[in-house]
């Protein structure tokens, strides 16, 4: 546990300068989301560390969404890695929340996390505590593009074969907000069967990744049937990074090459 | 304004994965797998993912039914209860007790499911008892 960060919260929420802080709490080593809206509840605040650094992350970006639905005059504050404040930038930019709304509590990722998620920036520009570690190179994703492309598309085929379309990694996401989904569209995405439609299925949901992936990895973590989710995910953000030169996350102003048109 | 996440164990089969209900002021709005859970680690199946979902729906059953004429309709539990009793009672003496079967529910608890397996076996006197978990 952070005193850094537990002073911060403590200090917002005394000058009633929050309505709440979005974090996690820990209880019998049970972690989870929670709001915080009163200081004395924050002597249970965990960064969601258990066994391993970051081992009990949760979508708060997520969550956050529905208490800013919920109580759009409020200003709240909410715990970030470097993942999670690339998701506030783009959600900011795709009108899902309101940046002067929200206060960013900034966590650094440890070397080991960030070699785990082979993170880019392992690290939040709102740093609070923990390291400004360095980025990682993708090793998984390397290895996938040493593959010929019949290789690849084998490779893919079988991990996504494994698929009990359970969801999961669309339910855990915070960037996918949207009110209908493709996926549960039967029009364009066949139902009723398990493995669903290979690779349809799984490439619709990558190509919805563009410009919105930030790579928190929740989605993996999620997969009840281990698929390298995040690998497809980070070799999606690598060609938007090289065609259209944007990097999802990594600026306020800049308009990600999907989303040029004004919303007022 | 209140939000927090509630620790509860999935109601739907007998695998027990730990999952988080999503509660902002008083109501239901979601279900997240429970990361600290040993069950599970953090995943969930698709029923798993929308246990919140049948919470508040209105096709669930909030009273007992007895079919009286063609349909269905509201009853009392004494009536309900008086009912079954009868019928079940009807049914052994004319049959015998193999002639009933009963099948209990990976939701319910452990004490539960202890007591209906007695009732089966003391009271209606057969060994047909199963559970919903053999899918």
């Amino acid at each position: 546990m952070s005193t850094k960060i537990k002073e911060t919260v403590q200090a917002l929420l005394a000058e009633g300068k929050i309505r709440g802080f979005l974090g996690l709490r820990e209880e019998s080593g049970q972690i989870m989301p929670h709001l915080f809206c009163d200081p004395k509840e924050l002597d249970h605040l965990s960064l969601g560390d258990r066994g391993k650094p970051g081992d009990a992350r949760y979508p708060l970006n997520q969550i956050l969404i529905r208490l800013a639905i919920e109580y759009p005059e409020d200003t709240f504050a909410v715990l970030v890695r470097g993942c999670d404040e690339r998701g506030l930038k783009e959600l900011f930019k795709w009108k899902q929340l309101k940046e002067e709304k929200i206060i960013l509590i900034g966590l650094g990722c440890p070397n080991e996390l960030a070699k785990a998620c082979e993170c880019e920036k392992p690290f939040p520009d709102c740093l609070v505590d923990g390291p400004k570690g360095e980025k990682v190179d993708s090793q998984k994703v390397a290895r996938v593009n040493g593959m010929d492309l019949d290789a690849r598309l084998q490779f893919w085929k079988a991990e996504f074969d494994r698929c009990v379309k359970c969801l999961g990694c669309r339910n855990v996401c915070p960037m996918c907000f949207c009110k209908e989904c493709t996926l549960e569209e039967a029009n364009l995405v066949d139902t009723g069967e398990v493995p669903p439609a290979n690779p349809t299925f799984h490439l619709v949901r990558a190509l919805h990744m563009v410009g919105r992936c930030i790579d928190c990895g929740l989605c993996e973590e999620a997969c009840p049937a281990d698929i390298p989710l995040r690998t497809l995910y980070k070799k999606v953000a690598d060609i938007v990074s090289e065609e259209f030169g944007y990097k999802t996350g990594f600026s306020v102003d800049e308009k990600s090459p999907f989303n040029i048109i004004e919303v007022k | 304004m209140e939000f927090k996440t509630v620790l509860t164990t999935c109601p739907y089969c007998g695998c027990g994965c730990g999952l988080l209900l999503e509660v902002l002021d008083g109501k239901l709005i979601g279900t997240l797998p429970s990361k600290t859970s040993p069950v599970n680690e953090g995943k969930l199946c698709v029923k798993g993912w929308t246990v919140h979902e049948f919470v508040t729906s209105p096709n669930r059953l909030t009273k007992p039914m007895v079919r009286k004429t063609e349909t269905l309709e509201d009853a009392s539990w004494n009536e309900a209860l008086d009912l079954a009793a009868k019928r079940l009672k009807e049914i052994k003496e004319k049959y015998g007790p193999d002639s009933i079967g009963v099948l209990t529910s990976a939701k319910c608890t452990n004490e539960e499911n202890y007591l209906l397996q007695k009732f089966t076996r003391a009271a209606i006197g057969t060994n047909n008892i199963d559970h919903c978990a053999r899918l």
